[in-house]
């Protein structure tokens, strides 16, 4: 069953060309059904996972590597599940209007259903190592779809941005899961959890954190990996709000909150999470404010609120913990609405420049509703779910032991500054005056404007009755990050006390602040001086360096000289096998067992080294082939000397042929020439002696160990008796070996063929004579 | 390579360095030889003769195509080692018939199969033989 | 003797590697013959030399009676030659195709384009 449900977003993506063949235009409502029906399925598991109980679904994957499906739905991956298939089908439903008639619509539902199959594995898997494919998936998915309009250079140029930024921290993650794998011996994440001792305690304890961090902050686009969040908004306005505010990028925060019960609780984890998460939230806030563009407002909030929550899982407490359950759906009900909003007002006026975009309530009045609640929600208004979100917020860095001011303010700070940029993208549009050029601006279809509209609604409706959801999918998501099972409640009113006083203020201050600054152009190019020190221009600029530094080292050491390549891989040889005899070598020869040497003997072999050398160092042609003619004969003679008449034999026809048909194609080429120079003569004839030397110390090794003659004495003992034969070389040749035999005879006939075709065969026709 | 003696030599040099090759092929089995040697024996005893009298000369005397002993030969070599499934026996497995041949001796699938071997060597020794000779 | 072999072994891989890193096609494939003597000569070698044995059953015997040769390197070198034999005879066609199309014997001077040829 879940099965099904977590490939079926593949199986429509991989079925994309049939199914859009067969229903045409009614394609992305097709395409659409899938997370809707998707989202009632995970609503009727509501009842079972608030029970407590988490559900279970295993298939074998690959056994071998202990990858295993293994599917678990507990409160953590419900709700995940639910934005997932929820947001999914709002923007699924939105977007068949927003990309009516683009040519490559059916290309788009294709990525955004894998892109959502993928982020359900990602949140359902229990095994680590299929958690690491969907969250490649998901980089890879949302690859595509960043690059959708894949005619923008710059477009092109986000998408292999962010590519490479989360695909190299999903690698770095894999490091992570494998070191946790190999202390806890599972990929198991429900078995490696009763192993929290022996994990924390750990010598490479250190390493998991430092990977899975890493994994984390590039997929959630925390200080210093930001960047590529802002690139990312190349992309089309659903797809915005699919994967930069809603899923993809707190994929990083899931897993951070899946971790939580595993590797949480340490100091490491608590400081680290709670600077970079501190950092990238004031960072990316106060970046916010300086934006023009709505979806540069919202991508760098986007990143605040990513990194409000690590900071909030970097605190720790259960407040917090609490906190970062119910800041994931509040985020993603209010930032998906104004993503969804500004995909509106771009699509109706053609316009996403805040200062320039005024009064558009006058046209476009449920958009401004929406408009104004994902505001209000944002900024923490009573009776909004972003009220209660921030109460707790506040409540948890208040509390927290003696640094608990300085959390406070930072985060007092962050929000107001949030609060400002959710007024900028979803109020200030719609008020004051409409300007002349916007009259003209019709009224959006309603495919358009329901979906932010129930997102509000949502935003409402869970900040007045917190009731709804505080059981049912808060209390279990609580439970699995934290470990605890303390009940919750969320409450709108908590009496007046510290807490309250600072939500009033930042709503005052920020309000202040709203109608005192005003985003331009200007200020926008002021902090673009900045550039030359951002993360993103530092890691452009290591990668270029790598990149050149690549290109140098191929071209050094793949440089195309077959030689050079042969030398190299010697050198390396000899020195290796230099440094093993030079640790010590053991060669004891047992003189008794050697046999004699006779005079004929030494004959052969002094002729032997006079040829040998005469061949090399000859500069006739014909001199070196009869030389190494006379090489082959010498061999021939050790081999009778020693027993073995067929190779005598076989070596001997051979030795003729090849030097007759050496004889034959060479005899009118030129005279040898010498074409190195003798710096690199001298080079190569040192390697040479050197590797001649390791070879004939190898050998003089070999005789130390007794030699193994099992098999062939069963060769030769069964040779008659078995096979009939009393040569037991060509018995073994004929019958014992004789696939292999066959095989080489075909070896034979394919270098005769080569031969063959090398010469007959014309490479230009056109050159024929 | 004009010289007389070499040419009246070569003529009856071919005939007794097959003879010789095949006789290699035969005693395989038993003493020092096989399909391997033989095959290179005949290959050097054509090269001989195409050294005093020519290429197409040596052409004209084996007539079919070189290039045909080859899969020939594999055929050969596959069929004897083939053989034995029929009787139900694994792959390779030496049968012999019961009595010993005049001249030749024992014979069974592995003297077919060193026959095959040797038509084999012969064919691509010739091929390339006469492919390199070709382009001089 | 085995102490000469083992000389004459280093010798023929000193040779053959020496020659396989000549710019010249010629030399490479002396290098390459070179060097597959040597390695057959190694590789027969290991089986220990035993003067006068053949691994040939006497007439009228069914096993061995004596010492003899060990025949697995014996046939492992054997199959080596001929395929050794074939390899050869395909780089000499080679370097002659080359030789025939750019008339240089020269491996760096083979850089240039498919057009060329």
């Amino acid at each position: 069953m879940m099965l099904l449900i977590v490939l079926s977003g593949f199986l429509f993506s991989a079925l994309t060309r049939p199914i859009g063949s067969i229903f045409k235009q009614a394609l992305p409502w097709v395409f659409t059904a899938l997370p809707v029906l998707l989202f009632i399925y995970f609503c009727s598991q509501i009842g079972v996972v608030s029970s407590g109980d988490s559900l279970t679904w295993t298939y074998k994957w690959v056994p071998s590597l202990g990858l295993d499906l293994v599917f678990e739905l507990n409160g953590l991956s419900l709700l995940f599940a639910l934005l997932i298939t929820g947001i999914g089908s709002l923007v699924f439903f939105y977007s068949t209007y927003y990309l009516k008639g683009h040519a490559y619509m059916d290309r788009f539902y294709g990525y955004l259903s894998m892109f959502m199959a993928s982020m359900l594995g990602v949140v359902l898997s229990d095994n680590l190592l299929a958690l690491f494919i969907f969250w490649e998936l998901t980089s890879i998915s949302s690859f595509f779809l960043i690059g959708f309009n894949n005619e923008d250079p710059k477009s092109r140029k986000s998408a292999l941005t962010a590519l490479s930024i989360t695909g190299l921290g999903g690698l770095v993650l894999l490091g992570g899961i494998i070191l946790l794998s190999s202390i806890g011996g599972t990929y198991s994440f429900s078995e490696l959890l009763s192993q929290r001792n022996s994990i924390l305690s750990s010598s490479s304890y250190c390493w998991i954190l430092v990977f899975v961090f890493i994994g984390s902050f590039t997929k959630s686009a925390q200080f210093p990996f930001h960047f590529w969040l802002p690139g990312a908004m190349k992309a089309p306005t659903p797809v915005s709000t699919y994967l930069h505010s809603a899923t993809m990028v707190k994929a990083g925060i899931f897993l951070l909150a899946k971790m939580t019960p595993l590797l949480g609780g340490t100091p490491a984890w608590n400081h680290t999470l709670m600077i970079v998460g501190g950092i990238t939230m004031v960072y990316a806030a106060i970046h916010s404010l300086f934006r023009v563009d709505l979806k540069g407002i919202l991508a760098y909030s986007t990143i605040s609120a990513l990194g409000i929550l690590v900071f909030l899982i970097g605190v720790g407490t259960e407040k917090a913990l609490l906190a970062v359950g119910i800041f994931i759906l509040t985020h993603a009900l209010y930032k998906a609405a104004l993503f969804l909003i500004t995909g509106i007002i771009d699509y109706q006026t053609g316009s996403r420049d805040v200062s320039q975009l005024k009064g558009l309530q006058h046209v476009m009045k449920p958009v401004a509703i929406a408009g104004f609640i994902a505001a209000l929600s944002s900024a923490g208004f009573p009776l909004f779910l972003g009220f209660l979100s921030k109460e707790i917020m506040y409540e948890a860095t208040f509390k927290y032991a003696e640094i608990g001011i300085l959390l406070t303010a930072a985060i007092v700070l962050t929000k107001i500054f949030l609060l400002v940029a959710g007024f900028w993208a979803g109020i200030s549009p719609f008020t004051g005056e409409l300007p002349e050029n916007l009259k003209a601006t019709k009224k959006p279809s309603p495919i358009l404007w329901v979906p932010p509209l129930l997102l509000g609604v949502g935003s409402v409706l869970f900040g007045v009755f917190p009731a709804l959801i505080e059981q049912s999918l808060i209390q279990p998501v609580f439970a699995n990050i934290s470990g605890l099972d303390t009940s919750i409640y969320l409450a709108l009113w908590h009496g007046f006390n510290t807490v309250l006083l600072l939500s009033i203020l930042t709503l005052i201050i920020g309000t202040a602040i709203y109608f005192q600054w005003k985003p331009s152009e200007g200020k926008f190019a002021r902090t673009l001086r900045f550039e030359k020190i951002s993360p993103q221009t530092l890691l452009e600029g290591f990668a270029v360096g790598f990149h050149t530094f690549a290109g140098v080292w191929t071209r050094a050491v793949q440089n195309g000289y077959l030689r050079n390549y042969v030398l190299s891989i010697l050198a390396f040889l000899t020195v290796i096998m230099g440094y093993r005899f030079y640790e010590g070598v053991s060669i004891y020869l047992d003189w008794n067992q050697l046999s004699e040497i006779t005079p004929s003997e030494v004959i052969v072999v002094t002729l032997m080294v006079i040829s040998i050398i005469f061949a090399i160092v000859s500069t006739s042609r014909t001199a070196s082939i009869v030389a190494l003619g006379v090489v082959g004969f010498a061999n021939c003679l050790f081999f009778l000397f020693y027993s073995a008449p067929d190779l005598a034999m076989t070596q001997f026809s051979i030795d003729t042929l090849t030097v007759l048909l050496f004889m034959l194609v060479l005899f009118k080429l030129p005279k040898n020439k010498i074409f190195s120079s003798k710096r690199i003569r001298i080079r190569d004839a040192v390697l040479s002696v050197l590797f001649g030397l390791l070879i004939a110390i190898l050998t003089l090794e070999v005789f130390e160990e007794p030699s193994v003659t099992d098999i062939s004495k069963y060769y030769a003992d069964n040779a008659y008796l078995l096979a009939k034969g009393r040569n037991v070389v060509n018995v073994i040749l004929v019958d014992y070996r004789g696939m292999d035999t066959l095989v080489e005879t075909t070896v034979l006939i394919i270098a005769a063929i080569g031969v063959f075709s090398l010469i007959k065969l014309n490479l230009n026709p056109s050159k024929e004579q | 390579m004009k010289s007389l003696i070499f040419r009246t030599a070569s003529i009856y040099l071919l005939p007794l360095l097959l003879l010789f090759s095949i006789f290699i092929l035969l005693r395989g089995h038993y003493l020092p030889g096989g399909g391997f040697v033989g095959g290179l024996m005949a290959g050097v005893a054509f090269l001989i003769h195409s050294f005093a009298f020519g290429l197409k000369e040596t052409r004209n005397i084996i007539k079919i195509n070189p290039g045909f002993l080859m899969p020939i030969g594999l055929t050969i070599c596959v069929l004897a080692a083939l053989a034995p499934w029929i009787v139900s026996l694994p792959l390779m497995t030496g049968l012999w018939f019961e009595e010993p041949f005049k001249f030749v001796g024992m014979v069974g699938s592995a003297l077919f199969f060193d026959i095959g071997v040797y038509l084999v060597v012969v064919g691509s020794t010739l091929i390339i033989m006469f492919t390199i000779a070709d382009t001089v | 003797m085995e102490i000469l072999l083992v000389f004459i072994i280093g010798l023929l891989h000193a040779g053959g590697l020496y020659m396989l890193l000549r710019r010249s096609m010629f030399k490479m494939i002396i290098g390459l013959i070179l060097l597959g003597n040597g390695a057959n000569l190694l590789i027969f070698l290991i089986g220990r030399l035993v003067k006068g044995k053949p691994p040939v059953i006497d007439e009228g015997l069914k096993v061995f009676a004596d010492a003899y040769a060990d025949p697995l390197p014996q046939a492992l070198v054997l199959t080596a030659i001929v395929i050794g034999f074939g390899l050869q005879s395909f780089a000499i066609i080679l370097i002659k195709r080359v030789y025939n199309v750019l008339e240089t014997d020269d491996l760096d001077e083979l850089n240039s384009t498919d057009e060329e040829l």
